[in-house]
């Protein structure tokens, strides 16, 4: 009788077959509305900076390299794809595709940066600038990223890419 | 001959540490989904430890706070000598949406130097999958750093520092034609 048990549980185990997904080999389709890394055409944009004033991780810096090349830098490192850049974006721009295969041994990999021509107004040919620095931050769709002076917008090492990251906090062992 | 099978079949058996140093519990759920029969990770010989000496690898999620920075540098720390971080989630890769709190002290690679970065709110299964199989050489890596440059100027270009004042106006010295 248990002999007989153990054969009907090979032949059920036997039945079963697998289910395991052959990943790198096979891959399963993304779901519709997954969002995965988003792609900036740099046709479409016109550097209103919505995107960066809306994204939540401080994503997304813009700054104004003269007059007329405004940089917009997608950093991706700390993007949580929620969308809204692609939702506030009034040219449609950024759209969110569905790669997610994004592992990378360099996380500045992950980065894009638009050098964008803004026109500037025919009459004087100069934009107003605030006197002081705290009146640019004032200024709507104006943001004062400057990438040089990474230091000075996060305050730590390991967001820029030509310091080591490693050991940026001394935390004694004991 | 024996030792040459061992080392070809055994010599890629990553054996994983899991740490959360901080996170949502949402990078914790998905490396759990990566270990179950759908995904199956132990067909790579990754094999799930729950001690840092026993480990290979640490699976690294959430970012370094300000209570949780040593016990993870402790962790790194007690891990035999060739070993590899991964930083999974965007928390632990840049600091995720609270980077600028006063109790995050920012992404992982502050503390412990991070060898692979997993991407993601929280990264899929297949995307931790993929981050593994490019540590272990089997796929490349498929991102690139896009960069979009102008060419042309179609109008001069005014430096900064070619603006003199001058009774109460500006001027421009140069006027760069391109």
């Amino acid at each position: 009788m248990s002999v007989l048990s153990k054969l009907e549980e090979t032949l059920i185990c036997l039945k079963a077959g697998r289910v395991t997904l052959a990943y790198p080999a096979q891959a399963e389709a993304t779901p519709e509305n997954f969002r995965g890394r988003p792609i900036f055409d740099a046709t479409k944009c016109v550097g209103c900076a919505g995107c960066a004033n809306n994204c939540p991780a401080r994503e997304i810096l813009v700054f104004d390299l003269c007059q007329e090349i405004r940089i917009l830098q997608y950093l991706g490192r700390r993007c949580t794809y929620c969308g809204r850049c692609a939702d506030v974006c009034p040219e449609k721009a950024i759209t969110m595709s569905r790669e997610f295969e994004n592992a990378t041994n360099r996380i500045a990999d992950m980065g894009q940066k638009l050098d964008l021509f803004m026109s500037t107004c025919q009459r004087c040919g100069r934009c107003f600038k605030g006197a002081a620095a705290l009146d640019e931050l004032k200024m709507k769709g104006y943001r004062s990223d400057d990438i040089a002076h990474e230091r000075w917008v996060y305050g730590a090492h390991s967001f820029m890419e030509s310091e080591p990251a490693a050991d940026d906090i001394q935390i004694e062992l004991d | 001959m024996w030792k040459n099978l061992c080392e070809k079949m055994f010599g890629r058996s990553l054996w994983v540490y899991h740490a959360n140093s901080g996170g949502c519990n949402g990078c914790d759920i998905e490396v759990l989904n990566v270990l179950t029969p759908y995904y199956d990770v132990e067909r790579f010989g990754i094999k799930l430890v729950g001690s840092p000496r026993h480990a290979d690898v640490m699976l690294c999620q959430g970012p370094a706070m300000r209570s949780t920075g040593q016990a993870l540098k402790r962790a790194y720390e007690a891990m035999p000598a060739p070993k590899l971080v991964f930083a999974i989630g965007s928390c632990a890769c840049g600091g995720g949406v609270w980077f600028d709190s006063y109790s995050v002290l920012g992404p992982v690679e502050k503390v412990v130097p991070v060898n692979y970065y997993i991407p993601g709110c929280p990264p899929r299964p297949e995307a931790i999958i993929y981050g593994v199989a490019v540590a272990l050489g089997l796929v490349d890596k498929k991102v690139a750093p896009v960069e979009f440059k102008q060419v042309e100027f179609p109008i001069p270009i005014y430096h900064p520092g070619d603006l003199r004042r001058e009774n109460g106006m500006v001027v421009y010295e140069k006027v760069e034609r391109v």
